[in-house]
């Protein structure tokens, strides 16, 4: 079973993971991380845990790890 | 034993034998010897030569192996060793050795191929912007050339700064009967900063210490100044000829200091007692030569290959207003023993004026 | 299924480039291409400077900064210094293409045995987002301020196409425009590493990267402009892949 782990404090809000992720599962969350960003969260129902994410975010935001 | 060697291809050997393993050049008048002798002699001990398409790339080249470790080597003239100085600036300041080889050419922009000393504001007063000197060592003989090498090298890498073995194009087109040094290994891995992969270790870094070593200014400034300080305290070489009793004291280096000696040597005869100041490394400028001068001296007298008069500021700047000093700059000339009597009779008697 | 998605270890956790800048991804996916082949010990990373110049934070490999344009020369000279590195460039359009125009061509006419990155995001980016040699004809920049005159400056840059001519091993232009487009830079990266590791001599990899800063964009809409604009200019594909071995 695998979980996606986020990493918010390196995200910069640039939002091409929620652009390219093909289930719509990201968006910006409510709240800003320690760069003032609001960084992405994902809606757990909506994530097929395919790694899109993790392949283009320039900043490792994501990781997908076996639970 | 004695083997009969031209100037710049006894300079190449030496440093084979000092553990040269890389160089990268171009050919210009008057060093293309060394280039040329580079590029079979490296293979030979198992080195890597590159003829490189410019001095630029060349002494980005050098950079880069000195970064791992390598002794390595550099050469140029006049408008090649313009080229050279973005990448002397870089190497200063990652504070990396190596050791350049500057065969001056005379006259500005592309000038002319024949010797000159015209070069030292260049070697000794940078090219490159910043704080920084480069250790600069400058031979008059083509066996003080081969003995300078090793010296600078070692020095090189004690002060992990570029030294610059500046002679003129007389010298290095020379042949004179020498005595080379036995072959000597050196380790790149012996260095804690050299590159080779970081091999398990934390990451190593070769750029401007300021970004990783010294990150305050104050640590920066005092790096810089600690290690100057340090090279003009200890490393300062001349050598005095008849100075205890002068009348007049001669400053010259390089092949003009041998001119000067035998014109020295005739004026002795005929009851002037002319003395010399043979600087052999021009940064640290040998100030303490200066240190004690006779009472009877009348004056100092700068003997210079070049149009201005260069290091004539330097000699100023030493004796520091105790006697007056005199400009003989030569331009392309090398002097006529007749005419420096002469001069120097002039300034004795006070016809000439000082700086 | 397959393995844990992780971070590189070979990455920092912070970097300093803007968000949706593409230095981030190219440089994540260069740590990957090291670690899967165990070469992350033996790497030797020759940078410059522009925004580039953060790659030595970014990824934590054995590092030397060049002169402006120089990191081909500089990594020619670390190449025979250490026979064993993988020894690879990493620069942006005016290091690679402008100021050191020369230094590129020469370490691919020398075929050297090494890799070079090159990331063309059509402006000079560190220093306020100049023209540069690889702008498009009318792209607006803080020296073309009207847009750019191709008849007085010349036409976009096509760097890859003039490594290509030389006796090289491999050239391909890719980009990050979107998921599939940047699993292809990853693949293009890999092989250049594979060439080096297997001898092959010099392998150009071209990446198309957006600067959202200086093209005053959002990060998402400058992904886009790389897939509907830039690369209409700028040709993506394999340009040389020598097959044969070089010595």
């Amino acid at each position: 079973m695998k979980k996606l782990v986020i990493y918010k404090n390196r995200c910069k809000a640039c939002g091409f993971c929620i652009d390219q992720c093909p289930k719509d599962a990201l968006s910006f969350g409510e709240e800003f991380n320690d760069s003032g960003y609001a960084a992405v969260v994902s809606d757990e129902n909506l994530c097929i845990k395919c790694g899109t994410c993790y392949r283009v975010c320039p900043d490792s935001v994501f990781e997908l790890i076996e639970e | 034993m004695r083997t009969l060697m031209k100037g710049n291809d006894a300079v190449s050997e030496a440093a084979i034998r000092a553990g040269c393993r890389f160089f990268s050049g171009y050919p210009i008048t008057p060093q293309s010897e060394i280039v040329e002798y580079m590029s079979w002699r490296l293979d030979e001990v198992g080195g890597s030569f590159v003829q490189s398409e410019s001095e630029l790339s060349g002494i980005s080249m050098i950079y880069g192996a000195a970064a791992c470790g390598l002794r390595t080597m550099g050469s140029s003239s006049g408008p090649g060793f313009d080229l050279i100085q973005e990448g002397i600036g870089y190497i200063v300041s990652a504070e990396l050795p190596t050791l350049l080889v500057d065969v001056v050419r005379y006259g500005n922009g592309l000038g002319e191929i024949v010797p000159a000393q015209s070069d030292y504001w260049q070697v000794v007063k940078n090219g490159a912007h910043g704080d920084y000197h480069c250790l600069v060592f400058a031979p008059a003989s083509v066996q003080e050339a081969v003995d300078l090498v090793s010296h600078a090298y070692d020095k090189s890498e004690e002060y992990l700064n570029p030294a610059i073995l500046y002679y003129d194009g007389a010298i290095g087109q020379m042949m004179e009967p020498i005595v080379l040094p036995e072959m000597k290994e050196h380790d790149p891995n012996q260095f804690a900063w050299s590159i080779k992969g970081r091999g398990g270790e934390p990451q190593k870094q070769v750029t401007s210490k300021c970004y990783y070593e010294y990150t305050t200014p104050e640590s920066y400034v005092e790096n810089l100044r600690t290690k100057y300080a340090a090279i003009e305290k200890n490393e300062q070489m001349w050598e005095s000829y008849l100075t205890e009793d002068a009348d007049l004291i001669i400053v010259a280096y390089g092949i003009m200091s041998r001119t000067c000696k035998e014109a020295i040597n005739v004026a002795r005869k005929q009851g002037l007692k002319v003395g010399m100041i043979r600087p052999i490394t021009l940064y640290p400028y040998p100030v303490n030569a200066f240190a004690s001068l006779p009472d009877n001296l009348k004056g100092v007298v700068s003997v210079e290959m070049s149009a201005l008069g260069q290091m004539v500021e330097d000699v100023r700047l030493a004796v520091n207003g105790r006697k007056p000093v005199y400009n003989y700059a030569t331009g392309k000339m090398i002097p006529d023993t007749e005419e420096f009597i002469s001069y120097v009779k002039n300034v004795l008697e006070g016809k000439e004026e000082s700086v | 299924m397959a393995k844990n998605l992780v971070t590189p270890k070979l990455i920092s956790e912070f970097n300093r480039f803007c968000p949706g800048c593409g230095h981030g991804l190219i440089a994540k996916m260069i740590a990957q291409v090291l670690e899967e082949r165990g070469v992350e010990d033996d790497a030797i990373q020759v940078y410059a400077v522009g925004c580039s110049c953060f790659i030595s934070t970014v990824i934590k490999a054995d590092s030397i900064q060049a002169q402006h344009g120089r990191a081909p020369a500089v990594a020619s000279g670390v190449r025979r210094a250490r026979p064993d590195a993988v020894v690879y460039t990493y620069q942006g359009d005016g290091d690679a293409a402008a100021i050191g125009l020369s230094e590129s061509l020469y370490a691919a006419y020398r075929n050297e045995n090494t890799t070079a990155i090159f990331v063309n995001n059509g402006v000079f980016g560190m220093t306020g987002g100049q023209m540069a040699p690889t702008t498009l004809e009318g792209q607006k920049t803080a020296t073309s301020i009207y847009g750019r005159n191709t008849e007085l400056t010349g036409q976009p840059f096509k760097l890859a196409e003039l490594i290509a001519q030389m006796p090289v091993a491999y050239v391909e232009r890719c980009s990050l425009a979107n998921a599939k487009l940047i699993a292809q830079t990853k693949r293009a990266i890999g092989k250049a590493f594979d060439n080096q590791l297997a001898g092959k001599g010099y392998s150009f990899v071209e990446i198309l990267s957006p600067c959202p800063t200086n093209w005053h964009m959002d990060p998402v809409k400058a992904y886009k402009k790389l897939e509907e604009v830039v690369a209409e200019e700028y040709k993506l594909g394999v340009l040389k892949d020598s097959k044969e071995d070089s010595k």
